[in-house]
This record gives C-alpha cells, sequence and structure tokens, in this order.
C-alpha cells in the first residue's frame, strides 16, 4: 500500500511535535520537519504510489507527477523559511496550526482522487482559520469566524461537485474536465472561492491582514495556490477562467491603490497575481500551464517575501497603515532592501523571477492570438508595478520622515528573507535552471532584447506615472467596500429588520390578545359579580341574579325537547 | 544655505539628491525609448512594435487605473470604523 512515507504526513507529525515538545526540541522539528518533508517529496515517482481502501473506493493518497512535485516543493520549502522566520516570535500554537496547514496544501499536491482531495482541502481550511484567529485581537477572531465560514461554504460546494461527479461517472480520479454541467460547475466554483475568485474576492484582503505578522507569511502561500494546482490539474483550457483571471487582475490593481493597510495592500496584489494564473489556466495551452505553474512558484516565493518584510515593520513598530509608516530605510535597510527585490519580482523586473514567469503567460496569450488578453495582461504588469512593486516600498521605507527609529530585522527574519532574494534574483538570472521543473518541455527563452526592452519601457514609465500621480495617491485613513459589503452590513441589516418586523408583530398580536382578554374578563367579572367592591345598588350581573323556578324548568323542558329531536333524527 | 535643514537629514532625502534622481530618471527614461532605435521590439499585435509604444501603453494605463480608483474611491471609501460601529459585542 505505501511504498514511502506520504510527504503531508511528515508534515503532520511534525505539527504534532511542535504542539507538543518544548525548547531546542522545538526548534529542532520546526526546521527539520519541513527538510524531511522536502526530501520526501522530491523521492515520490511519477504515478500513483501510495492508496488506501476506503468504503468502495481505493483512494489514492499519493499520486506523483512533475507539476504535483513543483507545488508540494514549494508549499514544504515555504514551511521551513517561514518556520525559520517565525520560530522565535511566533507562539507554538500558531506555528504548530501553520505547519498542519502546509501539510494539508502538501496532501492535495499529491492527493490522486477527489476524496483525498477533499480531505486535506478540509485540513487546510481547518488549520488556515486557527492561524488568523492567532492574531489575537477582537479584529482577528471576527475576521476568522468569516473566514472560517467562507472556506466552510467552499467546501460544501466542492463536496456537492464531487458526490455529483463520483455518482455521475463513477470515477473518483482527478483528470481534466470542463464546467459543462452542475457537477463540475460545482467543483470549479469550490475551487475558485479557495483562489479568491469574484464575487468573494474579499475574503482574502478581509482575514489575512489581521492575522500576526508571522501568520500572514504562512497564509499567503497556501490557499489560493493550492487552487491554482486544483484548476490546472481540473480545468486546463475552461474558457471561462480567462474572464475570472484577468477580472481578478484588475480587481487586485484598483483596490490595492486604494488601500491603507500595509498588508490589504498585499493581500489584494495576492488576489492581482492569481488571476495572472487563473487567467492562463484558461489559456490552458502547455505554454500557458507552464507559465501558470512557474508563476505560482516565484509568486509563492517573492510574496512571502513582501509579507516578511510588512511583518518586520509591523513586528518592529506595532503600526501597519501607510499613514502611520515611512522613511524606515534610515533604520531598516535590510527589510528595505528586500521588500525592495520582493517588489521589483512581483513588478517582474528583469533579471528577476517575476519576468522570467510573467512573460510565460503573456507569451502564450500571444501565441493563441488573443490579443485583448494580451493587452490586459501588458497593462496589468505596468499595474502591479504600480501597486505593489513601487507603492509598497516607497510608502513604507520612503515617502516622509514619519520619525520611527526601529530597529532593523532579528537575524533569523534576515536570513529567511535573504534566501527567498536569493530564489527571487535565482529564478530571474538563471531560467533554464529553474524550467526543467516545469510540467511540460519549455522552448521559451525570456531574455530577448526586444522583451526585455518592451517591458523596461512598460515598467519605467509606469514608475513615472506613479511619482507623477503622487498627489492623487496621498494615502487617507478609510477602507474600501467590497462585495463582503453585502454579508457584513446589508445581510445583518436584512437580518435586522426581519427581527424587527417579526417582534413588531408579536408585540401587536399580544396587544390584541391582551386587549380580548382584558375586555372578556371584564365582561365575565360583570355578569358573575365576582368584582366584590361591585356597588350594591347596580343591577347584578346576568349569572349572578336569581332567576325563577318556573324559568328555570321551561329551559330544561326546551333542552330536554331538543334532545329527543336529536335522538330521533 | 536653504537647505540647512535637510543638512542633518539621510542624503538620500537631501532635495539635492532628489533632483539627482530625477534628472538620472529622466536620462533612463529617453534612454529605454531611444534604444528602440538600435533594438527593434517584436510585436504580438501589431501595435505593440510601434515607436516608443511600450512606455505610452505603460504610462497612459497607469493614469487610468490611478483616476479609475480614485473614481471608485469616491463611491467605495468609508471611515475605517465602519465595520466596527455597533460590532463591539462580537
Amino acid at each position: 500500500m505505501f511504498d514511502s512515507l506520504p510527504p503531508a504526513l511528515i508534515l503532520l507529525a511534525g505539527a504534532l511535535l511542535i504542539a507538543v515538545l518544548r525548547g531546542y526540541w522545538r526548534i529542532g522539528v520546526v526546521l527539520l520537519a519541513p527538510l524531511a518533508t522536502l526530501l520526501a517529496v522530491w523521492q515520490v515517482p511519477d504515478g500513483i504510489v501510495a492508496t488506501l481502501p476506503f468504503l468502495d473506493y481505493t483512494l489514492q493518497i499519493v499520486e506523483g507527477s512533475p507539476l504535483r512535485r513543483l507545488f508540494a516543493t514549494v508549499f514544504a520549502g515555504m514551511a521551513l523559511v517561514g518556520g525559520l522566520y517565525a520560530y522565535r516570535t511566533a507562539r507554538w500554537y500558531e506555528l504548530s496550526a501553520a505547519y498542519a496547514y502546509a501539510a494539508g496544501a502538501i496532501g492535495v499536491c499529491f492527493a490522486g482522487d477527489l476524496i483525498t482531495l477533499f480531505l486535506y482541502w478540509e485540513l487546510m481550511a481547518l488549520f488556515s482559520t486557527v492561524v488568523v484567529w492567532c492574531g489575537n485581537s477582537a479584529a482577528a477572531r471576527a475576521a476568522g469566524i468569516r473566514y472560517a465560514i467562507m472556506h466552510l461554504l467552499g467546501g460544501i460546494i466542492l463536496k456537492v461537485g464531487i458526490e455529483g461527479v463520483v455518482v455521475h461517472t463513477g470515477s473518483i480520479d482527478i483528470q481534466p474536465m470542463l464546467a459543462t454541467n452542475f457537477d463540475t460547475w460545482m467543483i470549479l466554483i469550490g475551487i475558485l472561492i479557495n483562489a479568491a475568485a469574484p464575487p468573494v474576492s474579499a475574503w482574502l484582503a478581509d482575514s489575512y491582514p489581521e492575522s500576526s505578522p508571522t501568520g500572514s507569511v504562512f497564509l499567503s502561500a497556501f490557499t489560493t495556490k493550492t487552487a491554482v494546482l486544483a484548476l490546472i490539474l481540473m480545468f486546463p483550457g475552461e474558457k471561462v477562467l480567462i474572464g475570472v483571471g484577468l477580472f481578478m487582475v484588475m480587481y487586485g490593481i484598483i483596490f490595492a491603490l486604494l488601500e491603507n493597510d500595509v498588508r490589504r495592500i498585499l493581500a489584494y496584489s495576492i488576489v492581482n497575481q492569481v488571476g495572472f494564473m487563473v487567467c492562463a489556466v484558461g489559456i490552458g495551452t502547455q505554454m500557458a500551464l507552464n507559465g501558470a505553474a512557474a508563476h505560482a512558484f516565484a509568486h509563492i516565493i517573492y510574496k512571502a517575501l513582501l509579507f516578511m518584510s510588512a511583518g518586520v515593520v509591523i513586528y518592529r513598530t506595532g503600526k501597519n497603515k501607510c499613514t502611520e509608516v515611512g522613511g524606515l530605510f534610515r533604520t531598516m535597510p535590510v527589510t528595505a532592501f528586500c521588500g525592495i527585490i520582493g517588489a521589483l519580482a512581483i513588478s517582474g523586473f528583469p533579471l528577476t523571477s517575476g519576468f522570467t514567469t510573467k512573460t510565460m503567460i503573456s507569451q502564450a496569450a500571444a501565441d493563441e492570438s488573443l490579443v485583448t488578453v494580451y493587452m490586459l495582461l501588458a497593462a496589468a504588469s505596468a499595474g502591479v508595478f504600480l501597486h505593489a512593486g513601487i507603492k509598497f516600498p516607497w510608502f513604507v521605507f520612503f515617502q516622509r520622515d514619519s520619525g520611527l527609529r526601529p530597529k532593523d530585522a532579528p537575524w533569523n527574519m534576515a536570513a529567511a528573507m535573504f534566501v527567498l532574494v536569493a530564489l527571487c534574483l535565482g529564478i530571474g538570472a538563471f531560467p533554464g535552471l529553474f524550467y526543467q521543473f516545469l510540467p511540460y518541455p519549455v522552448e521559451y527563452t525570456p531574455y530577448t532584447a526586444s522583451k526585455v526592452l518592451f517591458y523596461l519601457q512598460l515598467l519605467l514609465f509606469s514608475g513615472l506615472a506613479f511619482f507623477l500621480l503622487l498627489p492623487l495617491m496621498r494615502r487617507t485613513e478609510t477602507i474600501s467596500l467590497d462585495t463582503d459589503w453585502l454579508w457584513r452590513v446589508l445581510l445583518n441589516r436584512v437580518a435586522c429588520s426581519i427581527g424587527a418586523f417579526i417582534s413588531a408583530l408579536l408585540a401587536a398580536i399580544s396587544r390584541v390578545t391582551d386587549k380580548v382578554l382584558t375586555r372578556s374578563k371584564k365582561a365575565c367579572a360583570k355578569q358573575m359579580n365576582t368584582d366584590l367592591d361591585a356597588n350594591d345598588d347596580e343591577e347584578l350581573g346576568l349569572f349572578a341574579r336569581s332567576w325563577p323556578i318556573g324559568r328555570t324548568a321551561m329551559w330544561i323542558a326546551v333542552l330536554l325537547t331538543g334532545y329527543v329531536f336529536a335522538y330521533y333524527l | 544655505m536653504k537647505d540647512s535643514k535637510h543638512r542633518d537629514d539621510h542624503w538620500l532625502v537631501r532635495p539635492k539628491t532628489i533632483r539627482l534622481l530625477w534628472l538620472a530618471f529622466s536620462v533612463v527614461l529617453t534612454l529605454t525609448v531611444l534604444a528602440q532605435l538600435v533594438i527593434s521590439i517584436k510585436g504580438y499585435v501589431g501595435v505593440d512594435s510601434w515607436f516608443g509604444f511600450g512606455a505610452a501603453f505603460g504610462f497612459l494605463s497607469c493614469v487610468a487605473m490611478v483616476l479609475f480608483a480614485k473614481l471608485l474611491g469616491k463611491v467605495l471609501k468609508r471611515r475605517e470604523d465602519y465595520y466596527r460601529e455597533g460590532a463591539d459585542d462580537v
């Protein structure tokens, strides 16, 4: 059944050990469990490796392929670097939950069937909620509950789809499909909810910035990217995804431009970047799927780097608003440098990982003659530089002198950031080494003079636009409404008005019944003369008077006659 | 010296440095456009091989996005405690 231990179980065991061990033993597990997982990931051969009988089905617990190993590698790597970044400041339960969450993500990577996928999917939902809660504030607890509701809802939709597919096709295998009927639509929607697709993108920007400075590093890596992997595995070439992806790309840019919270800017840019990948899956060619996988890999690294850099700022200053920070480059040169490298990478500057991966997606659109898609992706690339590439480092590290003089990153956080800086620049400088791990053979040269020049023009002039339009982008202490307004406010108001209506209705009913009761009581009291204070001079009530015996006899006779009639009828 | 109050500040934020940075930035911008005289950009959709197209497209799409965000902000922006009102009992 098991040729080797499933990698996800190794990390899950690590998460358990972190919870029970203390001191150096725990630190040892934090650093060694992801390493052991990483080794196990690379040992997984192609094809189905481990199976488990469950009811009438045979679960394929571990199925290997280059694509699955690629995603599992970056997830295990992120657990390792995230653990290094977090272990001195994060509580044990945050580390433990983060590792269980990462284990869920790695489990999804190797899931060969829909049931296993679903189980690990829910494991992720469960422990990522705990990571959000570790933000340890009233806002984090409320956001965590909203996050959990959204993901459990997504899980149910996914489950409905899986049940449908299993019942109607009889197969639990994960295989490419298109959204053609109810079942497949449910699966697609369930996955897209985790990818932060519209109209529920808001869950991401709502919850991630409420987590702890270390928690957001883990959160940024797993949920949305496992959704991208699931899309690559199940919905390559599903044309709906092109539109969904383009919407996400633009939504992320516009909302990030409006935002004041540093980590919320980065959260919106996750939606933006995942949009590129979703769009690529929609294009569905080998080049596009390679691009989606490569971009997911690169994105996890630079986005974690950006969240780490923002995390150090929040850890050192306790402030998370653009309006509160600024000028931090003076005392935080290391954090500023790492943040800038992350920002350049996300913008896809030549020599960074963003350039060598994102341009594959644009190339795939061009190859398929999708002119509009190509142009929108180019505009979006410029927009990424605008909202994340310059806006994040500018407002945090430069802008104005906020007077804050915090210390730079602690050594472990700096070390974690430098590892990711090296990866961002490495994938950017030596793309050939990285391309060989992609699912399909790569025939793509990112560094042609023409391409580099085009993107340099695009990016540098969007930089010019940023500085010229700076007065328009003055940060205000505001938040922006999103679709979550519908359930956080409108639904609340509707529920409140329904409640108010029902209580008004009940009050009206009780008023009427009260009135009827008191009146009838009064009438009874009057007729029976139970009211002892009543004036003796008043005429006695109907039931309190004395009646002549003759009249009583007559009524008895009438009743008996009626009875005799009724008997004979 | 009109720069006297900035003299104690970090060299990077002194007005003189910032003027120099703008100058250098302008030179780089001009060069990236002029480089197209030497290097031809391979277009995929026709227009993208025009002279300076990348520069103009990048600049204009950013202006459009910023303006659109600004307009949308008029409708969507709320005070920071918008969701917190009446939610203290949660």
